[in-house]
This record gives structure tokens, C-alpha cells and sequence, in this order.
């Protein structure tokens, strides 16, 4: 990688976060959960967490969102309310068998004291006849972490209750010789794994991705009206065939611990990327799949290649010494510090919305733990020529006056944001040329029209002023 | 065609111009299919279209104007009116049925009832002066019809290269517009016994990217009145008092060459040749005014001007120039001189390794010799094969030219700046010294050109990195036939 120096990470200092970068952990969970198919989250929290969720998912990926609540009120909230995830887990089995059932906790419910854990065994006493119905409980109070570890504890969770030890079920990596397991972090977008999918199966392998948000919430049409359920993503009883693959991808430094898991459980030999944005990344993973396939690099990724160098040839021109600030989830500025790192842009103003270990990956001076209030400040100060953000940075972008790029969680007032592809040689190349084209909307190195007081021209009105 | 050969071969006959002087007399013909300039033409409308206020009206089939309009870098401070791209547009009916006059009389007609332009330029292209279209009567007659005035350029593409062209649109110039009208007084409350306001002339200025804006504020603070800057950020009743010019200043070495002869000819005016690139040029061209026009209190203003605005940007180039220092650079320019480009490099503490020259008079490369040394790469032929051969030989980190070179500079994985009239940012006056030392950091630092020169990692040999780039090449240039290679001249 470009940078070798770790920046320096700067500790949340204020009382006060002021227009908040953060989307918590629960949603990242519940994202984890959305991308199973016939799944369906159930938030253990008050009817606010999950209507907010709700919301907020539907407004970014523009899709009907299943997601269920365990509807905490005053009286379960101090007296227990193991039995609101109990009846919530009945309602669901009952109604909708869904293949899976997700419940992650809110901040209410871990402050009460919940054991999900134990909820759910009461559930699964009490209601034999749906053991069949898998349910992963996981611990994810929105005041730790944020959505990228919310959706990886989700993802550590299902391996860790539904994917079964070698040696108990026998499972024997490079039985299937053709499947290639993909940990898929939360800065992939459901394009993102499109064209991931693609890549892997260009090399005549078989990817089963986790989870498959590319499957559930692609905001594709479905032929029934209405389901329940989520529409599409990863086979829940694909998980039991992880042991059986030639190899694991993982996608982000996020997916780190579940990646530890699903190594310790299945055995199966894996290969570990912080991201894939830019030439060197995506180099990696090619390289990789080469080895696992031992089929040569097709034609057209071979293609995509070049077109990705030229493109950084004709864009280096704009993107060189731009100063960029960017505010996201921890993997993401890691992908989009080093991709700009290798056209040479500097990355000037950096804010996580939580503290995550990769974050000394992030290559800059410094990542400061903050809020949106934080990175305009910064960005302001370091003369930022553009933002890279979610939507809840437009006005922050408009307050600095530099143009923004959309990247992130959330998306609400663009159609498509989560279907844009950043990975790979052809979605670097995009995300170059959106980039620079937005620079050229700047008027950089802009010369003010001087206004000469020896030969006037009264009759002229004046553009600029000095 | 109304333009007949002995106006074309005087025009080529240019008596100031240095290699005029040697058997072989006047300008090079191109070579058909050796050649990368352009036509008569094109030199033509980009020597006139900065003035601003004009409506440059081309009169011919469309290839002319719908293939060159709205592409120059040349910035206005006020109007906008030769933003907008005028042509005649010439129907294979018009041809055939000799309509081509009509159409353009009712063409500069529209022209002035829609935009009320201060005046109308008309510019023959090919076929209609193959057809024998008379533009000058046509325009004689629309100005008398609508009282606007009309002057006809003609410099049609076969009448030969983009410098003829240059050199016609000069002479257009100063045949029907210099001395129709006398200059504003100077404004009220300016002039002091001390301070005496002097008029000048800038011929060959451009203005591209607003460059000139970094030059101005000096010229009013030592009391230079620009009376006509030929043609950036020009009006047309600026050319038309350009007569009154004390001093004129070639900017561009023989670009208008012959318009600055032929003011000094007809009114006596003095002129030099300066450049306005360096910090060193600068200073120069600053000094040539004062001593030209020898007031006493203008050599003070320009010595006290000069030591502070130097003392400034030495300490803000401090920095690049440690950046920069020992780059290696191939400068191949078209209408910028590459001698003053030179200087302005050796200035920021870089090598010039070698120079075009296609474009220079003897008295330029005369210059380039004292300033790169008599071992000089001089470069008459700049072909792609050639340049990316020099590149690799002389080991060059960055190519500075044209923007028709930029992307072959690009697919050979050379560095590269654009310093030709369509590039985006100025690097006139002490200023602008800062934004080219910017924009040559941001290429040649650009940790871009490892990551394309590198083989992928899975193809075969992945070590040697450059080497393949450089066989690459190579291999592009053992295709060049031995001629261009013997066209890279050393001095």
C-alpha cells in the first residue's frame, strides 16, 4: 500500500455530537440479517428502533424493508421482556416461517440487562415445533460501535450458530473444488457483490457470499406482490457447505473476527482484503483467484485493466494534490484513502463515526473518532477541495462550497446510490472519473479578471471582483 | 480565391523574421503525411477570436468552424460574444448553385441583428475561396448596408500553415482596423508630475486561462496603459487606437511578427520581443518598456516593482523548487517560445534536456543555445515516435507540449504538461510561476506512473517493471522510419 505511516487517531473530545456520521450497530446488524434470503430481522428494542430502521433502509435502498420489532413498552422494560422476544419469535414462525430469523439487541434492551441468548431458549422450549426455524441472537447496543460492526458481530454470529465444526459434520475444504465462500463486509454495496459475483465466476468458480445483500436488495422486481421476507441473498442452508469450499474471501478489515470463526470451525484456507478499490486491490484479489482456479485471467478483467490505467493517466491530471476529506465507516476510508493515495490525492480531513483496529490503515496524518460537525471543521481548516459522504453531508459539503461525492450509509436523496459499483478495475475507473469530473466543476487555479484603472470600460458590467 | 500569391509570398516574405536571412528563404512548406499543425485557417481565427466583443462569423462548410469552436482556453473580463461559434455552413446546394455569397451577407446580417456585435470578423475557409467567393466585397458591402464593421480574414486552410494564418489575421488588422479611432483620454485624477501614463501594446498575448490578469496589476501600478493587447481580453475599439502605441511587445516570436513591422513601418512605433514567462522573462519585459520609453520616473517604479514582486515569489517558489530541482524535461511547444518556457524551468531548478524548435526563428534558437549550452537537443520534427524516442534516451521526467501530444504522452506512460492554448490554467507574470511549478509536481510526483508502467502481477517476468515499459517502447520506435529519427537535429 501507498502509506506506511499509521495516522494518528483523535479521541472524541465533545459533549455534544452535532449533525451525527454515526448509524448504529442494530442497523448493521439487521443489514447483516436482510442479506439471507426468506430472513427477517426482529430488533429486541422499543417499536422507535425499528421504525427508525425501517426508515431509514427504505429510503436508502428505495425496497419494501422486512424487519420486525420486539415492541419493548414501559412495563417489559422493567420488569423483563424476555417475553416479548419469545412472543415476537412465535408471531414470526407462525405467520411466516422465514428460513431465518435475526434478533439483534438495541441499546434499551442490553441497559435493561437482556440475555438474548437465553430469550431465545425459552423461545425454543417453549416452541418445540419451530426448531426447524433458525434463530441467531446477537448482542449489538447502538451505544458500542457502529453499523460496519453491527453487521460484522451479525455475520460472526450466524457462522457461529449455523455453521457446524468440520469434524462434526464432516465437512472437507476443496470437497467443493469450485466454491469460494465470500465474508462480505458492510462497505460493500449490493453492486458492489454484482460485480464481485461476476469476477469469481469468471474464473469458473462458484461464489457463496455472506450475506448476499446483491440477491435481497438489488431493487429488482419480483413476481409476487408482497412477501414478508426478504426476496433474496445468501441460502441459509448453504452454511452447513462453507466447510466444503476450495477457499474464503474476505472482504474488509471488519470481517475480521468472523473470518477467525469461520477458519476455526471449517478449516477452509482464506484470503483476507482490506478492500477492493483501486488497481493494487484489485490486483490482489485476481491474483488470487487465479491461484484458486488455476484458470488464467480472462480476456476482458485483463481489458478492464487497462481501461482502469488509462483512466488513472487521463484523471491524475485533476485527482493530483486534490485534497480530499471523506467521512465513513472504517473500511470504507480505508478503500477510498488508498485508492486516492495511488492517483495521488491527499486524504486532508478523515472522520470515523467509531474506533475500529483498521482504522491505522486510513492513509493520512490523522482519523478523528467524530461527527459530521468534526469533519467540516477539519475539512475547512485543511482546505478540502472535496467531500466523500453519505447523504447527511450535502450541507456540509454546501456550507464548505465543494462538491460532493455520495458514498455510504446513508443514501436518501439520489436514486441508485446502493447499486453503485466501487470495486474492481471498472468500478475504480468510474469512481475516477466521477471524481474528476467533479473537480472539473471546480474553477481551480481560476485567474479573477482584472479590471484595468487606466483604460476602463464603464459600459461593461464585472463578472468577478478581486 | 480573392487572397492571390504575391499577398501570400509577401506575408512569407517576413523581412523581421531571423531565417529569412539564409538562401533558403521564408517559411517551410508542411509535408503531406508528415504533418501535425494546422491550416491557415486555424491560425487565423485563433490569433483573432480572443477580441471578445466581435462576432467571428466562419464562413464555409461546417468541418471549420464545427470542428474548432468553443475550444480555446482564452478568457474575456467582459463579453462573450466570440464564445458563440457563427459559421455559414456551406450546403453541397450552395456550392453547386454559387449561393455561398448570398448566404454570407445574410449571415453577417443576422449576426448584427442578434447580437449587436462592435464588429463582424468573416473567415474564408477553403471552399469558398475555391469557388471564388469576393468576402471582401461582401463585407465591404454589409458594413456600408448596416453600419457595423465588417473585415474579412482571408486565410483559407490550402493557403498554407497555421503561422501564415497567424500572420494574416495580423494584417487584417492593421489594414482595416488600427487607426479608426483615437484613444480615451486617460482617466481624470491619475496622472502626476511624477507619474506620467504611457501607452502600449501586447502582440501575440492570449490570454489563455486569464494568464494576462497576473500581468496587468503591474503594468497600472508603473502607469503602462495597455492600449491593445492583440488579442486577449481584447475589444475591437482597443485594435482600433493600437496605432497610438508607444512601445509594442512581441509576446509570441513570430506568431503577429508582421503586425509589429508594420506599426513600427507605418507609425514608428518601437517594439521588442518579451515574454512574460519566468520570473527572470518578467523582470526583462518590465525593464525593455522602461528603458524603450526612458522616463526616469518609470525606470524607479520599474526597479522598485521588480525587487519586491522577485523578493515575494522567490520565497513562495522556495518549496517547489526543492521539488523540482534536477527534474529532467523534453519541451516540445508550438506557439509558446520555447526559449522563454526554458528559462522559466531552469528557473524552478529543472533540466532541459531538449527543445522544439519547429516554431523558433534563428534568433530563438540562437537563445535556446545560450541558455541549454551549445549540446542542445533541438527538435524540428515533433512526431510522437520521435518524442517518446527522445524521452527514453534522455532519460526525461516530464513531457511539456501541446495538448494534441498530451494522451500519446499519456499511452507511452510519460509524465506530462500542458502548455499549449487550450490548457486550463496560466502561468504568465511572477504568479503564474507558482501554479506551473504546481501542476509539474502534480505529474511528475503522481504515484500514477508506477502503478501503469508495472506489468500485472500475474503476467510473466513481473520483475522487471520498467524494462517491459521501455521495451515496449522501443518496439514503437524501431517502427519509426530512420528519416524522423534523423530529424532530431542536434545543434
Amino acid at each position: 500500500m501507498p502509506d506506511v505511516m499509521k495516522p494518528e487517531i483523535l479521541k472524541r473530545t465533545k459533549a455534544l455530537s452535532v449533525n451525527p456520521l454515526k448509524t448504529s450497530a442494530t442497523l448493521g446488524a439487521a443489514l447483516a440479517f436482510l442479506g439471507f434470503r426468506r430472513a427477517i430481522p426482529m430488533l429486541h428494542g422499543s417499536q422507535g428502533c425499528t421504525a427508525f430502521g425501517k426508515v431509514f433502509f427504505v429510503r436508502h435502498f428505495r425496497e419494501p424493508i422486512p424487519i420486525q420489532s420486539t415492541a419493548m413498552e414501559q412495563v417489559s422494560a422493567i420488569m423483563g421482556a424476555n417475553e416479548n422476544v419469545v412472543e415476537g419469535l412465535r408471531v414470526l414462525c407462525e405467520k411466516s416461517q422465514p428460513d431465518l430469523i435475526g434478533v439483534p439487541t438495541t441499546g434499551l434492551a442490553e441497559t435493561q440487562g437482556t440475555d438474548i441468548h437465553m430469550a431465545v431458549r425459552e423461545f425454543r422450549a417453549k416452541y418445540p415445533q419451530y426448531d426447524a426455524i433458525p434463530i441467531v441472537a446477537v448482542s449489538t447496543p447502538d451505544f458500542t460501535g457502529c453499523m460496519e460492526s453491527g453487521f460484522a458481530l451479525a455475520v460472526r454470529a450466524i457462522i457461529d450458530d449455523l455453521v457446524p465444526d468440520a469434524a462434526t459434520a464432516g465437512t472437507k475444504p476443496g470437497r467443493r473444488r469450485r466454491q469460494v465462500n465470500v465474508l462480505a463486509g458492510s462497505a460493500l454495496t449490493p453492486g458492489d457483490l454484482e460485480h464481485l459475483k461476476e469476477l469469481i465466476e469468471s474464473f469458473g468458480l462458484r461464489p457463496v457470499v455472506l450475506p448476499d445483500l446483491s440477491d435481497s436488495l438489488d431493487g429488482h422486481l419480483p413476481e409476487e406482490e408482497f412477501n414478508p421476507l426478504t426476496i433474496g441473498g445468501a441460502l441459509v442452508n448453504e452454511l452447513a457447505t462453507l466447510g466444503d469450499a476450495a477457499a474464503t474471501l474476505v472482504i474488509g478489515a471488519s470481517m475480521d473476527a468472523a473470518a477467525d470463526l469461520l477458519k476455526a470451525r471449517t478449516g477452509v484456507p482464506e484470503h483476507r482484503f482490506q478492500h477492493l478499490m483501486g488497481l493494487t486491490a484489485v490486483d490482489a484479489l485476481v491474483q488470487t483467484l487465479i491461484a484458486i482456479s488455476g484458470n488464467p485471467v480472462p480476456e476482458r478483467v485483463e481489458r478492464q485493466r487497462a481501461q482502469l490505467q488509462d483512466a488513472m493517466l487521463d484523471c491524475h491530471f485533476m485527482l493530483g494534490l486534490t485534497r480530499v476529506a471523506i467521512a465513513a465507516d472504517a473500511d470504507l476510508l480505508i478503500g477510498f484513502s488508498q485508492f486516492l493515495a495511488g492517483v495521488g490525492a491527499e486524504t486532508v480531513a478523515v472522520v470515523a463515526p467509531a474506533t475500529a483496529p483498521a482504522l491505522e490503515h486510513v492513509c493520512c496524518d490523522r482519523v478523528a473518532i467524530g461527527d459530521l460537525e468534526d469533519l467540516e471543521s477539519m475539512a475547512r481548516e485543511r482546505e478540502a477541495e472535496i467531500l466523500i459522504g453519505s447523504s447527511h453531508a450535502v450541507h456540509t459539503a454546501q456550507r464548505l462550497d465543494i462538491p460532493l461525492l455520495r458514498a455510504g450509509f446513508p443514501q436518501y436523496d439520489r436514486v441508485g446510490g446502493y447499486q453503485r459499483t466501487w470495486i474492481g478495475y471498472q468500478g475504480a475507473r468510474t469512481a475516477l472519473f466521477d471524481l474528476a469530473n467533479l473537480l472539473l466543476t471546480l474553477e481551480r487555479g481560476e485567474i479573477h479578471p482584472y479590471y484595468s484603472r487606466l483604460s476602463p470600460r464603464p459600459d461593461e458590467p464585472r463578472q468577478h471582483t478581486h | 480565391m480573392s487572397m492571390n500569391r504575391k499577398d501570400i509570398a509577401a506575408l512569407l516574405d517576413e523581412p523581421a523574421c531571423a531565417h529569412n536571412q539564409k538562401a533558403k528563404a521564408g517559411c517551410s512548406k508542411p509535408k503531406p503525411g508528415a504533418t501535425a499543425g494546422g491550416c491557415a485557417f486555424d491560425g487565423a481565427q485563433i490569433a483573432l477570436l480572443p477580441i471578445a466583443d466581435v462576432a467571428h462569423i466562419v464562413h464555409g462548410s461546417i468541418a471549420c468552424a464545427g470542428s474548432s469552436w468553443d475550444s480555446r482556453g482564452t478568457r474575456s473580463s467582459g463579453p462573450t460574444l466570440f464564445k458563440i461559434g457563427m459559421t455559414t455552413d456551406l450546403t453541397e446546394q450552395d456550392v453547386i448553385m454559387g449561393r455561398g455569397e448570398k448566404r454570407l451577407f445574410h449571415a453577417i446580417k443576422q449576426a448584427i441583428d442578434s447580437y449587436r456585435p462592435a464588429a463582424v470578423f468573416v473567415y474564408n475557409t477553403c471552399i469558398p475561396a475555391m469557388i471564388g467567393d469576393d468576402i471582401e466585397a461582401v463585407c465591404k458591402q454589409a458594413q456600408a448596408r448596416w453600419g457595423t464593421p465588417v473585415v474579412p480574414v482571408d486565410a483559407a486552410g490550402f493557403y498554407g500553415t497555421k503561422n501564415l494564418g497567424n500572420r494574416i489575421a495580423g494584417e487584417a488588422m492593421v489594414k482595416y482596423v488600427c487607426g479608426t479611432r483615437e484613444p480615451d483620454p486617460v482617466p481624470a485624477g491619475i496622472e502626476r508630475p511624477d507619474f506620467k501614463v504611457h501607452d502600449i501594446a501586447l502582440v501575440g498575448e492570449y490570454n489563455i486561462a486569464g494568464e494576462q490578469w497576473h500581468v496587468l496589476p503591474l503594468f497600472d501600478e508603473l502607469g503602462l496603459r495597455v492600449l491593445c493587447t492583440l488579442s486577449g481580453d481584447a475589444r475591437f475599439r482597443d485594435v482600433q487606437t493600437m496605432h497610438r502605441s508607444q512601445v509594442n511587445m512581441m509576446v509570441c516570436s513570430k506568431a503577429m511578427i508582421n503586425v509589429a513591422r508594420k506599426l513600427e513601418a507605418t507609425y514608428g512605433t518601437p517594439w521588442f520581443e518579451g515574454s512574460f514567462y519566468g520570473v527572470a522573462d518578467v523582470s526583462q519585459a518590465l525593464r525593455d518598456f522602461a528603458r524603450i520609453i526612458a522616463d526616469p520616473d518609470l525606470t524607479a517604479r520599474t526597479e522598485a516593482v521588480i525587487a519586491r514582486e522577485e523578493a515575494a515569489i522567490n520565497a513562495r517558489l522556495e518549496p517547489w523548487r526543492a521539488r523540482l530541482k534536477g527534474k529532467r524535461v523534453l519541451l516540445y511547444t508550438g506557439g509558446v517560445k520555447s526559449w522563454s518556457i526554458v528559462s522559466a524551468l531552469q528557473d524552478l531548478g529543472m533540466s532541459v534536456v531538449a527543445t522544439g524548435t519547429k516554431k523558433s526563428t534563428e534568433e530563438d534558437k540562437a537563445r535556446i543555445r545560450a541558455l541549454m549550452g551549445e549540446d542542445a537537443v533541438m527538435i524540428d520534427d515533433g512526431n510522437p515516435r520521435a518524442l517518446i524516442k527522445i524521452v527514453h534516451e534522455q532519460r526525461v521526467d516530464c513531457l511539456i507540449a501541446g495538448g494534441r501530444n498530451l494522451y500519446t504522452a499519456l499511452k507511452a506512460r510519460i509524465p506530462f504538461l500542458d502548455i499549449n492554448q487550450e490548457r486550463e490554467f496560466g502561468y504568465e507574470g511572477y504568479v503564474g510561476m507558482l501554479e506551473l511549478a504546481k501542476q509539474l509536481c502534480l505529474t511528475i510526483e503522481s504515484p500514477i506512473w508506477d502503478a501503469v508502467r508495472r506489468p500485472a502481477p500475474w503476467a510473466i517476468g513481473g520483475s522487471a517493471v520498467h524494462a517491459a515499459a521501455d521495451t515496449a517502447a522501443e518496439s514503437i520506435i524501431a517502427d519509426a522510419d530512420d528519416a524522423s529519427a534523423a530529424e532530431v537535429a542536434r545543434a
